[in-house]
Parts: C-alpha cells; sequence; structure tokens
C-alpha cells in the first residue's frame, strides 16, 4: 500500500536526480573547457573554419528569421496601437522590441537548429568512428583541438549575427511600415534612431554571447558524449538542439530579469 | 617493454576484462587473438589510457600508464585503428603528417608534408594520393593511409587493431605483409589484436590468446599448433564445437 503511492515519488525523486547529475556533468564540462581556453596551444585554423561554418554561413537564416519577424511585428504593432490611436509607436516598439527580445532570442534559436545539431552530428561521427580516440593518441587534446575553437567562434559570432538580424528585423518593420502602413520614410527612421538606446542594443548583444557560448557547448557536449552508432550519434543531435532551445529560453528569462527588472 | 598485470574493466555489469596479466619484450611483435567482443579493443584502449580500468597494473618501458596518457608516453606510440579513423576534414597527407604539423613534433610545413609523402611511399601509395580526402579512398588504401600516420613518428610501440578487417583476402594478405615489413624494418614493439589466422602467422613472434576475460594461453607462434589447449585448437581451426560458445 505505502510502496503504491511512494512509486511515483521515488520515480520523481530518480528523475531529479538524474537531471541534477546532468547539470552536474555539463557543469564541469564547461569548466573544463574555459580551463582549455586560457591555455594553449590554440588551434587558430580550426577557430578561423568555426567562425565561418557558425557565423558566416548562418547569416541567410538570421536574416531571414528577422526580415519576418519585423515585418509581422510592425503589423501587430500597428493594429494594437490603432486600438488607443497610438499607431505612431511602430517604429520604437518594433526597435525595442527586434534588439531587446525577438533579435537574440530567435537568431540564437535559428543559430540552435543549425548549428548546435551539425556540431553535435560532426563530433558524434568522430567519436563513434574512434576519430576522438585518434586524436588523443596522436597527443592532440580533443577539448583543444574540437570543444574550445567551436565554443570561441560562437560566442564571438553569434552577437555579430544578433547586430545583423537586429538591423535587419528592424529594415523589415521599416519596409511594412512604409508599403503596407503608410509610414513616412524618413520619419520611420528618426523615429526608430531617437527611441532606441545603447542599451537596448547592447544587452541583445550580451544576450547573444551568452546564447552562442551555450548552442556550441551544447553541441559539443553532446557529441563527445555520443552513444555508439549511429543511432548514438542521433540521439546525440536531438539532445543538443533540444538543450540548447530550453537553455536558450531560460537563459534569456534571467539575462532579463537581471537586466531590466527594477 | 609493456608489462600487464592483473588488469580489470568492466562496463556496468559487462566484466570484459578480469585479470589480464601479459608480458611483451622489446622489439618483439605480439599478437592477441580472441573472438569478437572478447574485449582485444578494450585491452588496447587500456594501455593507450583511452579507457580507464577498473584495477591492475600496466607500465610501458618501466613507467606506469595513465589516464589520459602522458604527452612523452604518447609520442613514442602510434596506432592503427580498426576502422582507419582518418579524419575525413583533412586531406591524406595532412591526417600522415598530423603530429608533424602541430605538438612538440612540429616542424615546417614542406618538411612535413615531405616526411608524409615518404611514409605514403612506404606503405605503397603514390604521392597523387597525398592531396585527396580520406572518403575519396578504397578500405585497403584508408587502412595504408592508416599505417603510414602510425609510423609518421617513427614509434617505438605500434598497435594496431583488426588489420585485415573489412578486406578482401588477397588485400589483407598484402596488408599483413606490409606490416610485418615495417614492424621489422623499424625494430619497434608491435602489439595487433586480430581474430584472422592470416594476420597470426604473417606477423607474430608470439600469440596471446584472450577468453573469457583473461589470457587462456600465450606462446610463441612456433608452438601455437603444437598446444593441446582445447580453447586454441578450436580457434585457429574455425570449428563449430568445443568449449568456446558459439552463440556470444
Ligand atoms: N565504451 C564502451 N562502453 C560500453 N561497453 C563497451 C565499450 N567499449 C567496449 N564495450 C564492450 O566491451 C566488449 C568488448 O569490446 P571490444 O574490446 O571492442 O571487443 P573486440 O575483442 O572485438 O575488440 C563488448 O561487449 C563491448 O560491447
Ligand atoms: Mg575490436
Amino acid at each position: 500500500m505505502t510502496e503504491a503511492i511512494l512509486a511515483p515519488v521515488a520515480s520523481l525523486g530518480r528523475a531529479v536526480l538524474l537531471a541534477l547529475a546532468a547539470i552536474g556533468r555539463i557543469a564541469i564540462f564547461a569548466a573544463q573547457v574555459l580551463g582549455h581556453l586560457l591555455r594553449p596551444p590554440f588551434y587558430a585554423r580550426e577557430f578561423g573554419l568555426a567562425l565561418l561554418q557558425i557565423g558566416w554561413f548562418s547569416l541567410p537564416v538570421v536574416g531571414m528569421t528577422a526580415v519576418f519577424t519585423g515585418g509581422a511585428l510592425a503589423l501587430q504593432i500597428y493594429a494594437g496601437g490603432a486600438r488607443f490611436s497610438a499607431e505612431s509607436v511602430v517604429p520604437s516598439i518594433v526597435a525595442i522590441g527586434m534588439t531587446r527580445e525577438l533579435g537574440p532570442v530567435l537568431g540564437g534559436l535559428m543559430v540552435a537548429a543549425r548549428v548546435a545539431s551539425s556540431i553535435a552530428a560532426e563530433i558524434g561521427t568522430m567519436k563513434v568512428t574512434e576519430q576522438i580516440d585518434a586524436l588523443t593518441t596522436l597527443s592532440t587534446n580533443p577539448l583543444k583541438y574540437l570543444v574550445v575553437p567551436r565554443v570561441l567562434a560562437a560566442t564571438l559570432a553569434v552577437p555579430v549575427l544578433v547586430a545583423a538580424g537586429d538591423s535587419i528585423g528592424i529594415m523589415g518593420g521599416w519596409l511594412v511600415g512604409i508599403t503596407r502602413l503608410d509610414f513616412n520614410s524618413a520619419t520611420y527612421l528618426k523615429n526608430t534612431a531617437d527611441f532606441l538606446e545603447a542599451w537596448d542594443v547592447g544587452s541583445g548583444l550580451v544576450k547573444g554571447a551568452v546564447f552562442g557560448f551555450i548552442i556550441a557547448l551544447m553541441g559539443c557536449y553532446h557529441g563527445m558524449h555520443s552513444g555508439r552508432g549511429a543511432q548514438g550519434v542521433g540521439a546525440a543531435t536531438k539532445s543538443a538542439v533540444v538543450a540548447a532551445s530550453v537553455l536558450i529560453l531560460a537563459a534569456n528569462y534571467l539575462l532579463t530579469e537581471l537586466f531590466f527588472s527594477t | 617493454m609493456i608489462s600487464i598485470e592483473g588488469l580489470h574493466k568492466a562496463f556496468g555489469s559487462n566484466a570484459v576484462l578480469r585479470g589480464v596479466n601479459l608480458a611483451v619484450g622489446r622489439g618483439e611483435s605480439i599478437v592477441i587473438i580472441g573472438g569478437s567482443g572478447t574485449g582485444k579493443s578494450v585491452l588496447l584502449k587500456c594501455i593507450l589510457g583511452l579507457v580507464r580500468p577498473d584495477r591492475g597494473r600496466i607500465t610501458v618501458d618501466g613507467a606506469p600508464a595513465t589516464v589520459p596518457a602522458s604527452d612523452a608516453m604518447l609520442a613514442h606510440f602510434g596506432m592503427l585503428f580498426q576502422g582507419g579513423a582518418l579524419f575525413d576534414s583533412l586531406p591524406v597527407w595532412q591526417n600522415v603528417a598530423f603530429r608533424l604539423l602541430r605538438g612538440s613534433l612540429k616542424r615546417p610545413k614542406d618538411e612535413a608534408r615531405a616526411i608524409a609523402i615518404e611514409k605514403l611511399r612506404r606503405v605503397g601509395l603514390g604521392a597523387t594520393v597525398a592531396d585527396l580526402f580520406p572518403a575519396e579512398l578504397s578500405g585497403g588504401m584508408q587502412k595504408r593511409v592508416g599505417l603510414a600516420r602510425a609510423i609518421a613518428a617513427d614509434p617505438q610501440i605500434i598497435f594496431i587493431d583488426e588489420p585485415t578487417a573489412g578486406l578482401d583476402p588477397i588485400m589483407a594478405g598484402v596488408i599483413n605483409e606490409l606490416i610485418r615489413e615495417i614492424v621489422v624494418e623499424m625494430g619497434a614493439t608491435a602489439m595487433t589484436i586480430t581474430h584472422d589466422m592470416s594476420s597470426v602467422r604473417a606477423i607474430a613472434d608470439s600469440v596471446a590468446m584472450l577468453h573469457d576475460g583473461v589470457i587462456r594461453w600465450s606462446g610463441p607462434i612456433a608452438e601455437l599448433d603444437m598446444t593441446p589447449d582445447p580453447y586454441v585448437q578450436q580457434f585457429i581451426h574455425g570449428r563449430a564445437e568445443g568449449p568456446i560458445a558459439a552463440i556470444r
């Protein structure tokens, strides 16, 4: 009888313990990566390639996401503003919404889908085909050679992507504003520039750096701990994207609390 | 050169190694035989510090092996992995010269490339493959490149995991012969693991049989056929009946 009552509690407890253990392992992994970041050798070529892969090749995805989001945002804010005859807030709210929240969060999620998956699949495949073991026997630390360049590249590249996404998103809002909502182009731009503060943009870039770190860390962690065989790599890829996305949203909430709650 | 005492390793409830004892002399070419899944690869990985043993002592050249292995130790090692384990993002020559392009053995690029091409020639590959990528090579060529990478820094100890797995018998014969030649000419200590008897006869000075987590039999190659040990006899003749269970 008591067993039947306690069984759900026990399984809940087990789940919590497993989750805590996973968080602990990821924290240890992150600490190791940061430790290696500070000690030579540094693999410049790997870093350059990672920067290209993570930063440059993500631009189209982030740009597309931003332009459509900015446009939709303008339409919604116009419709909402019309209820208070406050249609003129469109430029400033679009700009603030893009730079503080939607630019970093949607950009981060898109990069997570694109990059965390590919990192996990690549490193996972290297793990199951013994390439990681081969690196070690060739006197090369896999954390330094594979993980550090990717984590560093993502941490630096995602803020730049966010900045690009912010500009493109604001441009999307402007485009919709002048073509569909009969705003005057010069007024729209002046309005945007007048209301936007440096910290609106700056806070979004800081978020971008944190998200970039999370994305690459999750891709690398799940790749390095991939199970055996094709199934193991598949599971690692899925876990990397899910973990990166959830952590981005959670970190976004915490950072928003930290930056903007009074 | 390599000595292993009382080595244990289990993965969860799967006790793979249960007290392995083995000594390998300098310059000796030992071949470890045993069925698939008996833990031959795990044994090599314990020595290389890629897998942490549960119990037991391993020394290489008198120094205890650590996890991960020290750079000083790894600098004298070369390993050919079962699937080749070539880095598919790098061209063949950079795979071969991997250690010569970074770390303590780093040297100018031209020199590293020249050494890589020389090692490729040694394993029977022309300079034209140097700029190809691993995915463009056949299985036999990948094995050769893996071997060239293993010997690139002139190691004192060479580990070879299943050199003939996935090769046709003719290619297997060629690779076996190549390994034998290279081991002899380099004077290196070699440890090869295989379940292929043709490799055993081509490569071994001495043979050890791993079964049920322990070294069941070991001795010079000349004594392999004469031993009355029923496990060894069943294995080398590939019989279905005998003390080794056919379903594992
Ligand atoms: N990293 C690992 N995690 C769990 N089990 C493993 C791992 N590596 C090897 N094993 C198990 O150990 C046993 C021996 O494997 P292995 O040494 O690869 O066999 P083989 O003799 O064919 O080389 C197998 O049952 C395998 O499933
Ligand atoms: Mg094996």
